[in-house]
């Protein structure tokens, strides 16, 4: 059951593509219910296999591999791994597509590739199920990669717009370049312990083995590996793809621009977990931290609605990357599972708004108003009931108010960032994490009260708008569900009782003793003495958040712009971004688009140049030689006419004009020189 | 392993079936264009079918290199005899040709390319009769090097192919045919004097004792010269690490990085893949290259393994700049075939760090992106083409939107797109991965430095894909039909490779691997 069933899981969204792609328009409503139902399917079978899982062989790991390709004597093999971590994943990437699938039949009604489309999410979540499933670190890469590509094709979907377009090979190239690291990490790996299975290297490393004897290398081949996931997981500094990726269909964007692929990174981090050292984790943390505070105060400052969103999830995944390398490892991998559902839903919310503003645009054959500014929206309340009061559970779930899901795993996250600093006194981690969680609660109600309260920007705009329909509304309904705390635990406000941290143990570590991170009893006590100060810290900084919202947007007590004039050249940096754009598109793409040309010049002009110079220098030659010939041998040799008749003809026949002749000629003068000589 | 039909080795039959396919071409009347055209492809057709018997029955088990015995399909004949010249002695050339695992991936390729190209050119007009009589004597050059193990032979082989080569860019290519053709040629040329020097040297080097009759026999024969007990006492090329064995590896080198072509060798290729026609710039970069990184493996390293040792950083460090260097060149031209002539400078440089890693990994890697790269490449010339032939236009700002316009054509060209930016899941990953991997164990630096290459590799086709596919079509170009029944044949095969051994390359990596074990342990030994 453990090794057949995963991998048809796996491979029924990748018949889905195939049959799409073939048969598209062929099939019936273009594929679509085909596409929902193979989904389905996959999904009803994840959902056995992880109750299973947890319920019958909770302490046990599947694992398969067979041989892919033998290379001189080494045998390379490929395989599927089956422990608690990804049985849950499986489940929740399956319900997520599929919640997707359905509401796209809604959202995508009109498209032009309508077939297509459900195509490409089919090989997205193939490729997605891959990187859950796999035992084997080249295997998940392989996957990561077409995961890159299909994010890139959905990104792109719209591919006649140019910006579109542009965001897709943003996103690709972004996270080529945490790839590159990866990569590296993976041949270190490879070189030091010659397997690809993360069983064999974590054996190895638990046996004394360091990547060339050194514990440096070892830090160094996690900080890469983990290069792999700061670009899918877009943290700092390679988060500048995600919000851009926001040009591709909102469906697409909350299945994996915030529920899923980006969780890809976060997943990686948790499966080579056991090989990470303390320092290594350190880093990670601090990336972790940095990203989601940097992510947070730019969603501040945006109006769009899916950028707001954008920024919010990367804040998010930055606490994810930074619960992990505090060693709250169990906290991360919830926070990614419970913030698939509310970050899911938040997208699909803002999509039915887009759909719903588009709509009543469209009516008004308005064509200029942007349908996913927040300002030109307002009072949709009463027009979109079911989003609406999906869309107030979800931004409770994200601010980490209390009977959420999201509080149970911030609050796990706050209390591990907490309980680290008073192992190690690195105390800006919860500064930080206090801080964004105060942000988060802020930028998310303001969204909420611009989008849903207050006066409509335009009345006309607004008297157009009506609810979704059904394919659209029902996910969000089961995404609220889904973020509502027991599910996940059946004590409110502590998540570390439930089932989910009973299913998901933090690993042992393999690392030699000295670079181990805080073992996991002294954690786990630190996070015991500090849980209670961290809840209570958390529910009043996100109250003040939420209280700041209401009054600045709602009640309108304290002026919004005032408040950007206080704040100064931080409102700037916010809206700008913090420049991160600027700069590498003036480091990066001027400075390769410059090293091209330069390299081009040189090629055509030094390299080439050379080349031709030295035909024109064999020309030059040849034409004083021809001169010397004609005006002074030729003038000695008149006199001697005759003599030199009869040699020309002689010699005449010696050029037949033949290459084969010359040939011969050429071997038969070095076999001659050859025999002089030696 | 023994092939005959009619009593004639397969190896013959492969070689020589084109040339007897341009003799039928060169008694075809001019206008009956259609038989001339069916003669090509039913004798590029056998050829593939031959191919495919010496598939299915090589030994997979059996190491070459340098033992005779372990060759398959060996025929080995007393060609060109001269007893007793003056100083010299016996002069023998042999007609001996083999394959081991080296050469039968590349004998693969070569027959499958071959094939395409026919179909490719089915729409050449200009003087048919001539372009089919110069492409098949071209395929019989190409396959002749790849199975030659008689020096001589190869190096005949090896100039048979640039004449027609010559005339092929020089007649039918584009408005500057004639410079690309020249300067083809004379690079090409200096290469070959080089090779012929050097075998030369190696030939008064050389010498095995006949067993019949007691001789001492100078020979051409390409494993004798692998092994040092044959080299003559005071020989120019005799003994272990000397500057005359030096400098024999280095004007083999020479000739071999050009058609590879190599950094600082490199310039006459993009010349020629833009004056080329489609189906010769199929050729060019499908086989003609891999000739370069072929006669490395079975002349250099093997015969001259310490001169190898001694050049291998300088080797693999021109791997390095070639891969950088090329794809930035790439993503700095507006003409789409220079692209994919830099982008082939920059895919080859690959090969070179996989196989100056000298170890297995790498070496299949080489071999292997040898072949992936062969196939790629033909599907984005041939993809050009296409576009070509439709638009007579070449520049990647002419077009745009060209996937609403040839939804079919797209999807493929993209496979092969990101084929070619080494996507998992599709064949140059798989050789790229092996390459890198043996290289990093060899070299670190300079392979961290290579990796870099596979972003910017990312960089040109992501933004070649933007710039022709993607985006709105401009109104000069709303009528295009999507692909004809023949081109969809000639991409087809190509796909369904690039695929399969993306997703399971055992088949193909099972085929070399015991050769290039034996090949690595060979070397490293110093030819023991």
């Amino acid at each position: 059951m453990f090794t057949q069933l995963p991998l048809v899981i796996l491979l029924l969204p990748l018949l889905a593509f195939v049959l799409l792609i073939f048969l598209g328009n062929k099939l019936p409503r273009q594929g679509d219910w085909l596409a929902t139902a193979i989904m389905a399917a996959a999904f009803g079978m994840s959902l056995l296999l992880m109750i299973t899982k947890l319920t019958a062989h909770s302490g046990e790991v599947f694992s398969h591999s067979v041989t892919w390709a033998v290379v001189g004597t080494q045998a390379i093999s490929f395989g599927i791994m089956i422990d608690n971590l990804a049985a849950i994943m499986l489940v929740v990437v399956t319900l997520v597509s599929l919640l997707v699938h359905l509401f796209s039949m809604g959202y995508m009604k009109d498209d032009v590739r309508y077939s297509r489309y459900f195509a490409k999410l089919g090989l997205f979540s193939f490729s997605m199920l891959g990187i859950v499933i796999t035992n084997n670190i080249l295997l998940m890469y392989v996957f990561w990669e077409l995961v890159g590509i299909s994010s890139y094709l959905l990104i792109g979907h719209w591919y006649e717009k140019k910006s579109a377009s542009n965001a897709a090979n943003k996103a690709f190239i972004v996270n080529r370049v945490g790839d590159f690291g990866m990569f590296i990490g993976i041949m270190i790996l490879f070189l030091a312990f010659s397997s690809f299975a993360f069983e064999s290297i974590f054996a190895s490393i638990e046996a004394g083995q360091l990547p060339f004897g050194s514990e440096g290398w070892l830090t160094a081949a996690g900080v890469l590996i983990f290069c792999g996931a700061v670009g899918k997981s877009a943290q700092f500094p390679l988060h500048v793809w995600l919000p851009d990726a926001m040009e591709g269909p909102t469906p697409v964007s909350a299945l994996i621009h915030a529920a899923t692929m980006v969780a890809a990174g976060v997943y990686l981090v948790a499966r080579v977990f056991p090989m990470l050292t303390a320092d290594a984790l350190l880093i990670i943390a601090y990336i972790g931290a940095i990203t989601a505070l940097i992510a947070a105060t730019i969603a501040i400052t945006q109006f769009d609605i899916k950028k707001v969103l954008a920024y919010s999830t990367i804040s998010q995944l930055g606490y994810m990357i930074m619960a992990l390398g505090v060693g709250a490892y169990t906290a991360g991998f919830m926070h990614l599972v419970t913030h698939a559902a509310f970050k899911a839903g938040l997208f699909l919310g803002a999509g039915s708004v887009i759909f719903a503003m588009h709509a009543s645009l469209h009516k008004l054959h308005d064509h200029d108003t942007d349908a996913q500014d927040i300002r030109n929206m307002g009072g949709l309340k009463s027009r979109m009931p079911v989003t609406y009061w999906t869309f107030l559970i979800f931004t409770l779930a994200i601010s980490g108010v209390p009977l959420t899901s999201g509080f149970l795993s911030k609050d796990e996250i706050l209390a591990g960032t907490l309980a680290f600093s008073t192992l190690n006194g690195h105390w800006l981690l919860p500064l930080i994490g206090f801080i964004v969680a105060g942000l988060t609660a802020f930028y998310m109600f303001r969204l909420f009260i611009l989008t849903f309260h207050g006066k409509p920007a335009d009345e006309k705009v607004n008297t157009g708008i009506s609810e979704s329909p059904r394919v659209m509304t029902i996910p969000l309904i089961v995404l609220a569900a889904l973020s509502l705390f027991f599910f996940y635990s059946f004590n409110p406000f502590g998540a570390s009782g439930g089932w989910f941290f009973a299913a998901i143990e933090r690993p042992l570590s393999v690392v030699p003793e000295l670079l181990q991170p805080a073992s996991y009893p002294v954690f786990y006590e630190a996070v015991s003495s500090v849980h209670l100060v961290a809840m209570i810290l958390s529910v009043l900084i996100a109250g003040a958040g939420i209280l700041m919202a209401v009054a600045v947007y709602h009640w309108k007590k304290i002026s919004a712009d005032n408040l950007a004039q206080m704040a100064g050249f931080l409102f700037k940096g916010s809206v700008n971004k913090w420049y991160c754009d600027d700069i590498y598109n003036t480091l990066f793409l001027n400075g390769s688009h410059a090293v091209m040309r330069g390299l081009r010049w040189f090629d055509e002009t030094v390299v080439d140049g050379i080349v031709n110079g030295a035909a024109t220098v064999t020309t030059f030659f040849s034409r004083i030689s021809g001169w010397v010939d004609n005006h002074v041998v030729d003038g000695l040799v008149n006199g001697t006419a005759a003599t030199a008749d009869k040699a020309g003809g002689l010699l005449s026949r010696i050029q037949t004009g033949k290459v084969q002749t010359y040939l011969l000629y050429v071997i038969f003068s070095f076999l001659l020189l050859f025999v002089f000589f030696m | 392993m023994e092939f005959q039909l009619f009593g004639i080795g397969i190896l013959t039959w492969i070689v020589f079936i084109p040339i007897a396919g341009m003799l039928v071409v060169l008694l075809l009347p001019d206008k009956n264009r259609t038989a001339i055209r069916i003669t090509a492809v039913t004798a590029t057709g056998l050829q593939l079918v031959f191919a495919g018997i010496i598939f299915a029955l090589f030994d997979r088990t059996k190491g070459g290199i340098n033992e005779a015995e372990s060759f398959q399909f060996v025929e080995k004949f007393s060609w060109i005899t001269v007893e007793a010249v003056p100083w010299v002695g016996r002069i023998e050339i042999n007609y001996f040709m083999g394959i081991d695992g080296l050469s039968v991936l590349m004998i693969l390729l070569t027959s499958l390319i071959g094939f395409i190209g026919v179909i490719s050119s089915w729409n050449i007009e200009k003087m048919v009769k001539g372009y089919f009589a110069l492409y098949l004597l071209l395929v019989t050059g190409m396959m002749g090097v790849f199975v030659a193990l008689d020096f001589f032979l190869f190096f005949i082989f090896w100039e048979v192919m640039l004449l027609p080569m010559y005339f092929l860019i020089g007649l039918w290519g584009g408005p500057r045919r004639e410079y690309a053709a020249i300067k083809f040629f004379i690079y090409t040329f200096v290469g070959g004097i080089l090779m012929l020097l050097t075998m030369l040297a190696l030939y008064f080097s050389v010498a095995y004792t006949d067993t019949a009759t007691g001789q001492s026999v100078h020979t051409f024969n390409i494993l004798h010269m692998m092994n040092p007990a044959n080299y003559v006492e005071g020989g120019l090329l005799s003994g272990v690490d000397t500057t005359w064995r030096y400098v024999a590896w280095m004007a083999l080198f020479i000739n071999f990085a050009i058609k590879i072509p190599l950094f600082p060798f490199h310039t006459w290729l993009p010349d020629a893949h833009v004056e080329a026609p489609t189906p010769i710039s199929v050729i060019l970069a499908g086989v003609l290259l891999k000739l370069g990184t072929y006669g490395l493996l079975r002349i250099n390293f093997p015969i001259f393994p310490d001169a190898t040792a001694y050049f291998i950083y300088f080797m693999a460090a021109l791997g390095m700049i070639s891969i950088i260097y090329g794809a930035f060149c790439a993503m700095a031209q507006d003409d789409f075939k220079k692209l994919i002539a830099y982008s082939s400078i920059s895919h080859m440089g690959i090969v070179v760090i996989g196989i100056a890693a000298l170890n297995t990994q790498g070496m299949v890697g080489g071999v292997l992106q040898m072949f992936n790269h062969g196939i790629i490449t033909a599907v984005l010339f041939l993809a050009v083409g296409v576009l070509y032939d439709r638009t007579k236009k070449r520049g990647l700002y002419d077009f745009g939107g060209i996937a609403n316009q040839m939804p079919l054509y797209t999807g493929l060209a993209m496979i092969g797109m990101f084929a070619a930016l080494g996507l998992p899941g599709l064949n140059g990953f798989v050789s790229e991965l092996f390459s890198f991997l043996g290289a990093f164990e060899a070299y670190k630096w300079i392979t961290i430095i290579s990796v870099t290459g596979i972003i910017i590799t990312a960089g040109y086709i992501l933004w070649t894909i933007q710039r022709v596919y993607l985006g709105s079509t401009p109104e000069n170009l709303t009528s295009l039909k999507d692909l004809t029944p023949r081109e969809i044949l000639m991409f087809v095969p190509l796909i369904i490779l690039i695929i399969l051994l993306g997703v399971y390359p055992a088949p193909a990596i099972e085929l070399m691997n015991s050769s290039l074990s034996h090949l690595v342990e060979f070397v490293n030994n110093g030819g023991q």
